[in-house]
């Protein structure tokens, strides 16, 4: 089920397309209706589908398209860290091992209390800021070891 | 330095309206309000200024927007592409943070030149901060009454919004934008039809880069000439580069066409110490890495980089020195494009993955000598067979790494491990007896 809240932020989204293009909200629809940590399930799918009066199989075909849609379960906080060449240059990975050992995990797991996971992603367009990871809507930049332990000592 | 696009960097409150404001921003729109300039006035004075695509396939702009049929009735659109995702590539966020309001000026005055009454501008997913900001200058932007319809008593109305994307490199291929702004798969449109003629919701669309819309109000405030005269012959103004990988200061740099390389690497701190440089990328993942010598002796303009063998691309310099492997970097490289690729076009959908397998085969120790040749043939099938140009982009730096340093493959494929790494631990060794 789509919340109240969900549904007049979708709504806020298609005031912006044509009349008729009510489907161009659709990306945004998709993060909306599975933010707070959770995943897309059919059933939100096809709320979607039914909300702004799309074929499922269109609202299918963009979750599973692009990347920042979640399909498994994932920790309260996803961890998403860049590997890309200048990250690279710059130690990331070393950063995701320490990281992965600190926390116990692998990449693309959730951590046993459920707080965390960690994903590896492409390119996040902070090359300047190499090492770097995103949490939620923040970018962490310039990291290190010590900056990475006072990260993970304030998630929540 | 920092002269067109970045040049309130050094202000308090540099993304603010009242900051724009007081450096001349909007009165080239207030002009434009005032009927005071003509669609051809702004298009001479954009070619003259040289001002070419920013995005990385450097189109004349001024030309580019004299293609819409201005004419033609109907709704037609102004896109702005900030789905900024080449590796290597950060500084459309830092317009976007710091200087928004030029984006939506230039947005606007491309607007009223191809007389197209709505914009949008394509974020990515990620950039929340710059989306926020861009946000919260459109809405001051609004509340000022530059925006809307029948701005300011006119006949001229324009209303600007921004989409937010999903993750998918490919999106920033500008017809896979469009698909994406439509709400479907970012998957590139066969062309032609060009977008100019049929674009975002079949409507005649021109779309492009952000750093290109900041430049524009800059050049109609000074003169095209001001702009031409920044930069060199065939390369007109500034450009925003971002230096990253082995430098001490990893940064972004708005400095003239036509500076030297030397003297950006020298901006970004240089190397770091008891380094040497090895290789460098100038443009982006997707153009071709260079010597150092060939680097060294280039100025960062289309020309010269074209003569030195690669392009100017999005501005995106990649930096590697002496500590490199360039087995383990062309890996990394190469599932970036497996990963990315859209998957409607053979040769890519299955050569990106190719590519890939086969490299990280040699890194894993089980290469085979007849792989280096094999891994340029895919390449080279791949390259002109696809619809855009992520193929290519895919094939290039297999192309380009393995012509550089192909001792450097054989050695790992012959020994299953990194030359470079092997004498960075000799080094490292003997430094501790």
């Amino acid at each position: 089920m789509i919340s109240d809240a969900a549904k007049k932020e979708i709504d806020f989204w298609v005031t912006k397309y044509p009349e008729g293009r009510e489907s161009s909200a659709v990306m945004q629809a998709l993060t909306i209706v599975h933010e707070n940590g959770g995943s897309l399930t059919g059933e939100l799918m096809q709320d979607v589908a039914d909300h702004l009066q799309m074929p499922t199989i269109s609202v299918q075909e963009v979750a599973t398209f692009y990347e920042n849609y979640n399909h498994k379960p994932v920790g309260k906080n996803i961890i998403r860290f860049c590997h890309n060449i200048s990250c690279m240059l710059n130690g990331s990975d070393e950063l995701i091992s320490y990281l992965e050992e600190k926390l116990e995990v692998k990449t693309g797991e959730v951590s046993k209390d459920g707080l965390v996971s960690v994903k590896k992603v492409e390119c996040l367009g902070a090359c300047v800021g190499g090492p770097m990871c995103q949490i939620g809507d923040q970018y962490y930049e310039h990291l290190t070891t010590k900056k990475i332990d006072d990260i993970l000592d304030n998630l929540k | 330095m920092n002269e067109v696009c970045f040049k309130n960097l050094d202000k308090e409150n540099p993304a603010s309206f009242a900051t724009y404001e007081s450096t001349g921003g909007y009165k080239v729109w207030r002009k434009i309000l005032n009927g005071e300039m003509s669609p051809e006035d702004i298009l001479a004075e954009l070619k003259t200024s040289g001002l070419r695509g920013r995005g990385g396939a450097g189109f004349p702009t001024g030309l580019k927007w004299s293609f819409m049929p201005r004419n033609q009735e109907g709704q037609k659109y102004v896109v702005c592409n900030s789905d900024e995702g080449e590796p290597g590539t950060c500084h459309d966020r830092d317009i976007l943070r710091y200087n928004p309001h030029s984006v939506i000026e230039g947005m606007a005055i491309a607007g009223f030149v191809m007389n197209a009454t709505v914009g949008y501008n394509y974020i990515r997913g990620e950039f929340m901060e710059p989306y926020y900001r861009f946000e919260e200058a459109l809405k001051d932007a609004y509340d000022a009454g530059l925006l809307g319809k029948n701005i300011n008593g006119s006949d001229i109305s324009y209303d600007l919004y921004t989409h937010l994307g999903a993750g998918a490199y490919i999106c920033g291929e500008e017809t896979a934008l469009l698909e994406s702004l439509e709400g479907k798969k970012g998957q590139p449109r066969f062309k032609p039809p060009f977008p100019a003629n049929v674009g975002l919701f079949g409507k005649p669309t021109t779309i492009n880069n952000t750093e290109t819309f900041a430049n524009v109000p800059e050049i109609l405030t000074k003169g095209g000439k001001w702009f031409a005269d920044l930069g060199v012959e065939n390369s007109g103004g500034t450009k925003c580069f971002s230096v990253t990988g082995n430098v001490q200061n990893p940064s972004n740099f708005e400095v003239p066409m036509g500076t030297p390389f030397s003297k950006l690497l020298e901006l970004a701190g240089g190397l770091k110490e008891g380094r040497t440089l090895k290789a460098v990328i100038p443009g982006g993942s997707s153009t071709p890495l260079l010597s150092a010598e060939t680097a060294m002796n280039m100025t960062m303009d289309y020309d010269s980089i074209a003569n030195a063998g690669s392009m100017l691309g999005a501005g995106s310099v990649i930096i590697m020195d002496d500590t490199t492997c360039m087995v383990k970097t062309l890996t990394r490289l190469a599932h970036f494009y497996y990963d990315e690729s859209c998957g409607q076009c053979t040769p890519c959908r299955e050569g990106t993955g190719w590519l890939y397998r086969m490299l990280q085969r040699i890194l894993d120790g089980n290469g085979k000598n007849e792989d280096l040749d094999l891994l340029v043939s895919v390449g080279g099938k791949i390259s002109g067979n696809t619809i855009c140009a992520l193929g290519d982009a895919a094939a290039t730096p297999v192309e380009s790494f393995i012509r550089h340093f192909r001792p450097e493959f054989e050695y790992y494929i012959k020994h299953g491990r990194s030359i470079v790494e092997e004498e960075h631990q000799l080094i490292e060794e003997e430094a501790s007896v």
